[in-house]
């Protein structure tokens, strides 16, 4: 297969990876942003314990 | 199995079953995920009529899809939590709000860019657009409510009501395309007479939908966990598990 033909997505390359990359950024947010909270509390609740 | 239902929802029960099931979650997500996105992005024909925006399809339907499926499972919760009390169901609904509104911002963002090449607008104030609208105000509502009150009894119990008041928004969402004249597209798979779209973009939709509910599992999960910490800090479970 062709990858400038992939990228240019018969001329609307714009609108599908735009859409793909905001799910992306969206949907990696949500699970670092609830891994990283989650380990915080973790890590506290080992130091006091 | 009702007394094994209650068992797991004590926390102290519930935090190491959602660890021993998340691997299994993830591990689900990532394979359909990747398998979905070969599929939609290099194994599907482009649409007829749309031409590659179809792809778009892979990422906007799910996330519509799972827009509503996260408030319903919400509202399920929601009534559990009012009925029995249940402490586990409210941290359930808490932790799918944030998850649910992301599939809604999703949902409307790539909405919003297959309007913009198919329709020539990025936004028309048309009866499903403005229902999703209202579904993410709901969400972002429930949130706002949530951080309001400060006793987390109350708050489960206000925002609860909230939720179940705001399902009527649901139908009207699905329905939206038919009571109305919209813009948008009525719906291709879930219809009476069976789905009216070709296998070779029906397999990539559905595998993505599947993807996007093992991810949700997934997050919530985490989320759980972690909000349970947050809750139980002070009991003697957790200063005896191994966390």
């Amino acid at each position: 297969m062709n990858w400038a033909e992939f990228f240019h997505m018969g001329g609307h390359g714009f609108y599908v990876w735009g859409t793909y990359l905001i799910a992306t950024v969206v949907m990696v947010f949500n699970v670092v942003l609830p891994l990283r909270r989650y380990r915080r509390q973790q890590q506290k609740l080992k130091q006091t314990n | 199995m009702f007394k094994w239902f209650f068992r797991l929802a004590a926390a102290k029960n519930f935090y190491p079953f959602a660890g021993k099931l998340l691997p299994w979650l993830t591990g689900l997500c990532i394979i359909s995920l990747v398998y979905g996105l070969y599929l939609g992005l290099f194994n599907s024909p482009p649409d007829y009529q749309q031409g590659e925006t179809v792809r778009i399809m892979y990422v906007h339907v799910p996330a519509a899809w799972m827009s509503m499926f996260v408030y319903a499972m919400m509202a399920g919760a929601a009534i559990v939590g009012l009925v029995w009390k249940i402490k586990l169901a409210d941290t359930f609904v808490t932790c799918s709000a944030p998850i649910g509104a992301s599939f809604t911002v999703i949902a409307l963002i790539t909405g919003s860019l297959w309007g913009k090449p198919m329709w020539g607008a990025w936004w028309v104030w048309d009866a499903r657009l403005t229902s999703e609208l209202i579904l993410l105000f709901l969400y972002v509502g429930f949130m706002a409510l949530q951080s309001a009150i400060d006793d987390p009894r109350r708050a489960a119990r206000a925002g609860g009501v909230l939720i179940i008041v705001g399902v009527v928004n649901l139908p009207v969402i699905h329905y939206s395309v038919e009571w109305w004249n919209t813009l948008h597209q009525p719906a291709s798979v879930a219809r009476a007479d069976g789905p009216s779209i070709d296998g070779s973009i029906l397999a990539p939709l559905l595998i993505m939908a599947v993807a996007f509910k093992f991810y949700f599992f997934s997050v919530v999960l985490v989320r759980m966990r972690g909000s349970i910490l947050e809750i139980e800090e002070d009991s003697s479970w957790i200063k005896e598990a191994r966390i």
